[in-house]
């Protein structure tokens, strides 16, 4: 269960963004999540909800758009996807695909803010 | 109205800029080191203990050994006579970049040849984390069924050799060889696969010999 080291981690590099905006509520976060990754979904949305409390990111929504894994088939001379980690062969020529390209992201990509009504 | 500011960085980005860090310190060193991941009870005090008892005649070797509580492997490990540091994890399921750097504080580098990181025994949190090392290796042993690489790809997939460990047990557990490799391939297909018995001394010829190659450089 390391979603929750995760998690802390998240939270803070994003509080560091919000850091530097003045009256903003974050409405959202985005991150991008590969199957590689070895970060279970469903725990880090647990873990970030728990971890945003308190925080400038407390009632933000975690949007987490999944990465799909891609490798490169040396022999199709081409990028292809994968649709199973236990099966790393190319679908259609069906060589074993070790190059992996995308599926290990587990990126920060952005955060959703709105102004803070203000009163004058 | 809701505006989106980009940000575009790794999560982990801080550990992985300490582990880029360390690996260049290690290399500066001229210091090898070798990360050992497995399920718990697979074999990696054992595997590391003769190893280090082997390697000692010939080698500078050293070794941080991470445990949720306990210093029982650190002691064991040090009977072999090398440094041995004990990371103790708490309630941490892995190891990270920031506890290697603080393990090895005050340590001379420099009179190393090859530095081991056994990690907690776990298949899935450690995949997440680089530590700096050079290469990292995962045990499967022969007690736990052929099928633990498909159940655990992500670390399979970003190890640089696979261990089969107490090989001797093979033929009493009924373990089938020929499907550990398939699936241990199905998963990483450029997977180097080694057996060993560390109780016996079988296959540890062809995993030393392997630590003597000049190791992967990961990432």
């Amino acid at each position: 269960m390391h979603e929750l080291s995760v998690a802390l981690t998240l939270v803070e590099a994003a509080c560091e963004k919000v850091g530097g905006l003045e009256d903003v509520r974050v409405e959202a976060v985005h991150v991008r999540l590969g199957p590689l990754a070895g970060v279970v979904k469903e725990a880090l949305s647990f873990c970030f909800e728990v971890t945003a409390r308190g925080t400038a990111l407390e009632g933000a929504r975690l949007e987490i758009e999944d990465v799909p894994l891609v490798v490169f088939c040396h022999d199709c001379d081409v990028e292809r996807q994968l649709s199973s980690m236990q099966r790393f062969r190319c679908p259609v020529c069906d060589e074993p695909t070790p190059d992996v390209v995308h599926g290990r992201e587990l990126e920060l990509t952005a955060l959703e803010v709105s102004d803070r009504a203000t009163h004058h | 109205m809701p505006r989106i500011i980009e940000v575009r960085e790794g999560i982990l980005k801080k550990n992985d800029m300490l582990a880029r860090t360390l690996r260049t310190r290690f290399s500066d060193a001229r210091v090898s080191v070798v990360s050992l991941v497995s399920s718990p009870g697979a074999g990696k005090t054992e595997l590391l203990h003769k190893t280090l008892a082997t390697l000692t005649h010939t080698h500078r070797v050293g070794a941080l050994v991470g445990d949720l509580a306990t210093d029982r492997d650190a002691r064991r490990l040090a009977q072999a006579g090398v440094p041995v540091q004990q990371i103790t994890t708490g309630t941490v399921c892995h190891l990270d970049a920031h506890m290697i750097a603080q393990a090895i504080d005050g340590w001379d580098l420099a009179s190393l040849d090859l530095l081991f990181i056994e990690n907690v025994g776990n298949l899935v949190c450690p995949a997440s984390y680089d530590l700096g090392e050079h290469a990292r290796v995962v045990l499967l042993s022969v007690t736990e069924g052929e099928d633990k690489p498909l159940k655990y790809p992500t670390i399979f997939n970003t190890a640089d050799l696979a261990v089969i460990s107490k090989i001797d047990l093979a033929d009493a557990v009924g373990f089938d060889k020929h499907e550990a490799y398939r699936n241990i391939h199905e998963v990483g297909p450029a997977l180097t696969v080694t057996e060993v018995s560390a109780r016996t001394g079988s296959g540890m010829d062809g995993w030393l010999q392997w630590l003597r190659q000049p190791l992967p450089s990961r990432r």
